[in-house]
């Protein structure tokens, strides 16, 4: 017979247990899918997720990928880990462009050193700005972060829209809704020749570290554990609320601000309506993969930019539907918090008695 | 007569060498990126459409969909050139960077870039079709068939290519009825059903009782078709999601350049260009025409057809003024492609500004 007991604790092993346990559950489910779509599940399964990554040209694309994925998701744990719901890191990435895409355009035809740390600053400036709106609003009028900063993602959009259609097309360009080509100077420098992976990645790992020791090191990180647990109990503890909740957006905003900046001007160069493919709202099922954990978040922003990857293999040599990534990243979210239920009951398997 | 030996020998050598190649160059596999799903019933359904023809002329092909234009295109493209593909075709506006980025690479691949205009290396061809064409044709249905007097026209972006249409569609309207107002209404999307449904009931409701639209979804037709007013379909024949409200549709018809492109590459023939094709070559079709326009419209809708196709009716003939009276088109002359190509006024009779 089957039961299932309630734990005293929320285990340990588990919690990180479980993220693995999700991926393998999306691998099995997957198969089952290609299967039931009629292709070879293994083979599906190996375009997937190792064609995609077998040479170093396709390895330097994971990491170009998984970039804007861990920045965001390093800036988002700030704020779920201190029960903060950041769910507008896409607009705060849009507005980060927007600022320091406008700054590398005052820049046009220019040279200089000093013009990239000008263009990278101003998208984290941007970044903050914009996630300051819900923060400001939660703690002064009380308004749910949730709603406030998602709606921000789309008039963000609408703002891009406004600007590239409008004043800040190309004026060369025919009207077609895109802005000049920025400057070599304003543009993060590639890595290795031939390949696209840029600088920004240290951006990431920068954020990686600083996330690691503000977590773990510091009085804020301590406070933000105590206000994620229980926020009655940090008002107990006297800890300034407010001044906690806005520099948490503050830094979240940041950091999506800044994978703004690596998108438009890393690989893309230039402002145009689509400058992420959703990494914004992507980074939240990061986030959580990786248990809001600095390490954690760097092997899930690789796992889920392996699906946008094989996605794209998977089309093109076995003409698997393109938008079977996104279920990938679906299943991962939903097995995660399906096998979360394991974290708070155990199954006791009890022999029958005669 | 030694001379004719060798002179034979070797051309009949040629001869082998071209059929060898020939038979060969019939592997040659094109690939085709779009930005929506397949089924979009719009704009890259009929791009797949026309992959299909280049398939059942006997050509492999490959596609990749939902290839947004942020960095994720060029890679896509990149892969495809990689991957053993000759030709690849890339069908959205905002391909044009990262196309002509990977072709400087792949310097044996060709690559046809649909919608854009820059063509930097010798092996990206550009191609559009002249869908003002059409315009033309739903202009002079929409104004015959109006009793409201008011046309809705949902658009996308304030680009020439959407400029164009509405002016040649409100020009045409006019010339058969000059009481009519054209309305738009700017959805800021190619592709996105919620939306263009909401901009469609916004015209309704200011009393328009024929929609046109520039953007790619059925949402708007079945919107009509709720509403009891007419419309017309975009890219694709969409009669049968509306079929009371939706009079024609103006059909993009891809397959026939892609099959001569591919061919082109098989043989060793193809060459750079700059495409622009209408009514005349195929490329812009009118769907049937429905049995509620009256019998006399639908005859006037077939000659003029036939005559936009043989050139001697030209959608732009002037005299055209623009909304402030000034005069755009001299009597008896026609706009030329480099003004068509840059259109950013809208012309007497539309009502409202283009967005700036």
């Amino acid at each position: 017979m089957i039961k299932i007991v309630k734990r005293d604790q929320p285990s340990r092993a588990i919690f990180f247990f479980t993220p693995v346990l999700a991926i393998f559950l999306t691998l099995v489910a997957g198969g089952l899918i290609f299967f039931i779509l009629g292709f070879k599940p293994f083979e599906a399964l190996k375009f997937f997720f190792i064609v995609p990554i077998a040479d170093k040209y396709g390895f330097s694309e994971l990491l170009l990928k998984a970039t804007p994925l861990c920045l965001i998701a390093i800036g988002l744990s700030f704020c779920f880990k201190s029960n903060n719901w950041n769910i507008g890191a896409e607009g705060q990435l849009t507005f980060g462009a927007i600022v320091s895409g406008g700054v590398a355009l005052l820049f046009y035809e220019q040279e200089g050193f000093y013009i990239l740390p000008i263009v990278i600053l101003a998208g984290a400036i941007g970044g903050m700005l914009y996630a300051s709106i819900p923060a400001i609003l939660k703690t002064y009028f009380n308004t749910n972060e949730i709603l406030v900063s998602l709606m921000l993602v789309y008039v963000s959009k609408l703002i891009l829209d406004y600007l590239v259609v409008g004043p800040w097309s190309n004026p060369e360009g025919f009207n077609f809704p895109e802005t000049r080509q920025f400057s070599e100077s304003a543009k993060l420098p590639l890595l290795f020749e031939g390949l696209r992976i840029h600088a920004g990645i240290f951006l990431a790992l920068a954020a990686v570290v600083i996330s690691w020791f503000v977590f773990y090191k510091t009085y804020l990180g301590f406070q933000m554990k105590v206000s994620g647990f229980s926020l009655k109990t940090a008002k107990y503890a006297g800890y300034k609320g407010k001044k906690m909740i806005i520099l948490v957006f503050l830094i979240s905003g940041a950091c999506a601000g800044l994978a703004g900046v690596g998108e438009i001007t890393g690989p893309i160069g230039q402002l145009h309506r689509e400058i992420s493919p959703d990494y914004g709202f992507t980074a939240i099922i990061v986030a959580f993969l990786g248990r809001l954990h600095p390490v954690g978040i760097i092997f899930a922003s690789l796992v889920v930019a392996i699906t946008y990857l094989g996605a794209e293999t998977a089309q093109i040599f076995m003409q698997i539907p393109k938008y079977t990534g996104q279920v990938f990243q679906g299943m991962i979210l939903f097995f995660l918090l399906a096998s979360d239920y394991l974290l708070f009951f155990k199954i006791k398997f009890i022999g029958l008695k005669k | 007569m030694h001379k004719f030996l060798i002179r034979s020998f070797v051309s009949s050598l040629v001869l082998l060498f071209t059929l060898t190649v020939a038979a060969v160059a019939k592997d040659v596999k094109a690939a085709f990126v779009y930005i929506g799903p397949t089924g979009d019933h719009g704009w890259t359904y009929q791009h797949d459409v026309g992959r299909k023809a280049v398939e059942a002329a006997g050509f492999k092909t490959t596609y990749v969909e939902g290839v947004p234009e942020s960095a994720d295109a060029e890679r896509v493209l990149r892969q495809l050139a990689n991957s053993g593909h000759d030709v690849i075709f890339t069908t959205s506006f905002g391909y044009m960077n990262p196309t002509n980025k990977v072709a400087k690479e792949f310097p044996n691949v060709k690559f046809e870039h649909a919608t854009g205009y820059k063509r930097e290396h010798p092996n990206v061809s550009t191609y559009a079709a002249r869908f003002y064409e059409g315009r033309t044709i739903l202009g002079t249905i929409a104004g015959t068939m109006t009793k409201s007097n008011v046309i809705g026209y949902v658009a996308s972006f304030p680009i020439p290519e959407v400029i164009r249409g509405i002016n040649s569609f409100t020009l045409a309207a006019q010339k058969v009825n000059p009481n009519i107002k054209t309305k738009i209404v700017w959805a800021f999307t190619w592709y996105d059903p919620g939306k263009e449904a909401e901009a469609a009931k916004a015209l309704i409701d200011q009393g328009a009782d024929v929609i046109a639209q520039h953007t790619d979804s059925t949402a708007i037709v079945q919107m009509a078709e709720k509403a009891g007013v007419y419309a017309f379909g975009q890219a694709s024949d969409m009669d049968k999601f509306a079929p009371k409200a939706v009079l024609t549709s103006v059909e993009n018809n891809w397959g026939p350049y892609y099959v001569d492109r591919v061919k082109a590459v098989a043989n060793g023939t193809w060459s750079q260009k700059d495409t622009w094709h209408g009514i005349g070559d195929g490329m812009v079709v009118i769907s049937d025409l429905d049995s509620q326009m009256p019998a006399d419209l639908r005859s006037k809708v077939k000659k003029l057809q036939a005559d936009l196709a043989s050139g001697k009716v030209h959608s732009f003939t002037g005299p055209i003024y623009d909304q402030k009276g000034n005069l755009m088109v001299a009597e008896g002359k026609t706009a030329d492609d480099g003004m068509l190509a840059g259109m950013m006024t809208y012309v007497k009779g539309v009502e409202g500004d283009i967005p700036k």
